[in-house]
């Protein structure tokens, strides 16, 4: 039960760096119809970016006191990431709008390929450690088994990854409700060319999607570094497919679907390296994505996709 | 056009032509490219003694903001921003050659399936030193030209993008391999087509689930289960050997003569001088064969029902049911030949390594595969050939280019930027000629007269 519950936490955690990225896919998909395969390694930019300003932060200019500095590496961080999101769609998707169905997803492997090499040419190809920053926690429950004493533990780390998650999906789902550009994004995934014809600026209103969608992964980047404290330049790869599961699990095009397929995907990983095999924690992953893909296209909380010839 | 009809509008604004429209356009490309750069060229984060040190490279920066923004000016003053673009020129002489594309493509068939069939000869004669590294380099052409051609039926033809290509040929690499080490009596010629086979049973097997998908959806699936069968590879420690991969693989005889010195070799038969350059000879006309007999398959099989089937499915999948295609079939047996082929090829593989691990069958050679088909013009067999040459060879040969290393440095490897290069071209190929580098295309099958299918017409909404 004890151990139930710790990996219950675990894979909330875990889920919630998924979530955040799913929504940066969800909202492309829904948007414009098509998987920004370099999604994942905007995220992985976002990391690495979020590791420089850190180090620039506490090595070189000396900051010691940690929430201002997560602070300043979160608002820098999602600042220079969303610039990447911006020039990837400006430079490989942009062009292609009209072009047949499969010549964006060709660019999207492409610039998937290119962001991974390059930052592979420019910051090397050795995983880049950083200790753990935040250390401790609160003990939630003890108990005992055969095995020993189990602890059920919940950390300031794991405790910082929710509560911001929750805080910038609450400002996120106000953005998408309330305001005009989440009214013209909203018409935009409705009708694009409705939408244009009554005054949106629809190009404008794709780019600031791809802004927000690299913005919020970044922060996942941020999260990522500080939990597992090792990156490298293929961590996009993997955390991408599974972010991709999570947003078709939930229904590709819904928000709330994309946090709850995120929460979901991150609590079969864990559950089942908990009590199957680490080893094959992977392929639990992509065996999801394969069977949600075949049996339930619209996913839990999607709308079914009506085929126009 | 548009631009006349800003210039049009805005008459009393800047003109968005003129020059200082582009310099502040290119100041602000620069601008963002140091933007992009400044956590990437301008600071690299390096393992040191007690934790991460950070070292800046200004230099590096600038330069790559000069760079943008010269290239991004030039850009806006003769292709963006002027009334006479420089790509329409040459677009505009290309227009005339392009009816006599078709038999240049027939010429440069013919002229590099003359050289390839003497290049061995070739290199021994005239690269007597550098023979074995050439011929090798050929083998490794050949061998994507075969994988190529192998997805080319897939993607190409049947419009099925395919992103776990890898998988079939890790099947056939790995059917040979077990095969070839378990029993005793089986060597490369008869586990050959076994292997094939195994790998057109896998695609046929990973292609029923994927039936109802298509596009993107199908894509990635695809990538799914290329994904899953390399971790099972990995895994699989009683079987397949995990991460330390199956070694001692034997090397093709010819007709059960080995390549190897002294008595019974194939020098010793022949009463030839032993030279460890015929092994790599024979492995080329291997290659050379089986890429060939993939093509033949090919253009034959676009001739019969099932290759017009396959191309209609492309073109469009609603009209193609609604005319009575039977779509399932047509997709499994496009799933079933593709990974046929790149089962063959995966035997190959194994074949000339000796050795193989999950290692070499990861996504990225899916990638690069799929990279290939698409930059040489997806459907087009010449293309692919194209591809390969320039993108495997090209690059290769890069790294024998002494000068380059004199201006970058002595420790530059160009090998390192290989899969950067891939992907900008793939990018870049893909905006400019969404059709491919080869970008005609003749239907097979035609109604009165033949129309070509150009790149330029997709944007107008035709050959989708």
């Amino acid at each position: 039960m004890e151990y139930f519950l710790q990996q219950l936490i675990n894979g909330l955690t875990l889920g919630s760096i998924y979530g955040l990225i799913a929504i940066g896919y969800t909202m492309v998909y829904g948007i414009i119809g098509m998987i920004n395969f370099a999604h994942g390694d905007i995220f992985m930019i976002g990391s690495f970016i979020a590791l420089a300003v850190f180090l620039i932060l506490t090595t070189v200019l000396g900051f010691t006191f940690l929430p201002v500095v997560l602070l300043i590496v979160l608002i820098i961080g999602m600042l220079f990431t969303s610039a990447w999101g911006w020039t990837v769609e400006r430079l490989a998707y942009r062009p292609l709008r009209g072009s047949f169905r499969l010549a964006p997803l060709i660019t999207a492997i492409g610039m998937s390929i290119v962001l991974q090499n390059f930052v592979q040419v420019t910051q090397g190809a050795r995983v880049k450690p950083l200790p753990p920053q935040i250390q401790g926690g609160v003990t939630l429950m003890e108990g005992s088994t055969e095995a020993g004493r189990i602890v059920v533990q919940l950390s300031y780390m794991q405790m910082i990854i929710i509560v911001t998650t929750i805080v910038l999906m609450t400002l996120f789902t106000l953005l998408i409700t309330r305001t005009s550009l989440g009214r013209a994004q909203r018409a935009c995934e409705q009708d694009r060319k409705m939408a244009s014809l009554l005054g949106v600026n629809v190009d404008r209103t794709i780019s600031l999607t791809f802004v927000m969608g690299a913005a919020l992964a970044s922060v996942a980047g941020l999260m990522f570094l500080l939990l597992y404290g090792v990156i490298d330049f293929y961590i996009g790869f993997l955390a991408g497919v599974k972010a991709f599961t999570a947003a078709v699990l939930g229904g590709i095009g819904s928000l709330p679907g994309a946090m709850l397929g995120g929460l979901l995907i991150g609590m079969i990983e864990v559950m089942w390296s908990a009590y199957f095999s680490v080893e094959y924690k992977d392929v639990a992953a992509f065996s999801i994505l394969a069977i949600v893909l075949i049996f339930l296209p619209s996913g839990l909380l999607g709308k079914p996709e009506v085929e126009k010839v | 056009m548009a631009a006349v009809n800003n210039a049009a509008v805005n008459t009393a604004a800047v003109d968005p032509n003129s020059l200082q429209a582009s310099l502040k356009d290119a100041l602000l490309a620069a601008l963002l490219a140091g933007a992009l750069g400044l956590f990437f060229l301008g600071i690299r984060t390096d393992i040191a003694p007690g934790g991460l040190a950070v070292r800046t490279r200004w230099g590096l920066l600038l330069t790559a903001m000069a760079i943008v923004f010269a290239g991004r000016l030039l850009l806006n003053l003769f292709v963006f921003k002027t009334k006479r673009p420089v790509t329409r020129a040459i677009s505009g002489s290309m227009a005339g050659t392009g009816s006599a594309l078709p038999t240049l493509g027939w010429w440069m068939g013919r002229g590099l399936f003359g050289f390839a069939l003497v290049l061995p000869f070739f290199f021994m004669t005239f690269f007597p030193g550098q023979q074995r590294q050439y011929i090798d380099l050929a083998i490794l052409i050949m061998t994507y030209i075969m994988l190529g051609w192998g997805l080319n039926i897939v993607v190409g033809l049947a419009g099925l993008l395919d992103l776990g290509y890898v998988a079939f040929y890790a099947v056939g690499a790995y059917s040979f391999a077990l095969l070839a080490t378990n029993f005793e009596f089986i060597g490369f010629w008869t586990a050959l087509p076994l292997a094939g086979l195994l790998a057109a049973f896998w695609g046929m097997i990973l292609g029923f689930p994927v039936l109802r998908l298509r596009g993107d959806y199908l894509a990635i699936v695809t990538l799914a289960f290329g994904e899953i069968i390399r971790v099972v590879l990995l895994n699989w420690y009683d079987f397949t050997g995990g991460p330390n991969g199956i070694s001692g693989i034997p090397k093709p005889t010819f007709f059960g003569l080995e390549f190897s010195r002294g008595e019974g070799g194939f020098a010793d038969f022949f009463g030839i001088e032993f030279n460890s350059i015929h092994r790599f000879v024979y492995l080329y006309y291997i290659i050379f064969i089986l890429a060939i007999i993939t093509n033949i398959v090919t253009m034959r099989l676009r001739r019969l029902p099932i290759g017009r089937a396959w191309e209609a499915l492309r073109e469009d999948e609603i009209a193609c049911r609604s005319l009575g295609i039977n779509t399932t079939n047509t997709k499994l047996t496009a799933f079933a030949i593709g990974a046929m082929f790149g089962g063959f090829a995966g035997s190959f593989f194994a074949t000339r390594q000796g050795f193989i691990s999950p290692e070499s069958f990861t996504f990225l050679e899916s990638a690069i595969i799929l990279a290939i088909v698409v930059l040489g013009g997806l459907g087009s067999q010449i293309g692919v050939v194209i591809a390969s040459i320039v993108m495997i060879g090209g690059i290769e040969l890069l790294r024998n280019i002494g000068f380059l290393s004199q201006i970058f440095g002595p420790g530059f490897d160009p090998t390192q930027y290989r899969m950067l290069i891939f992907g900008l071209a793939m990018v870049l190929i893909m905006v400019w000629k969404p059709r491919g580098l080869v970008s005609t295309r003749e239907p097979s099958a035609v109604l009165k007269e033949k129309k070509k299918i150009g790149a330029d017409m997709v944007a107008q909404g035709e050959g989708h």
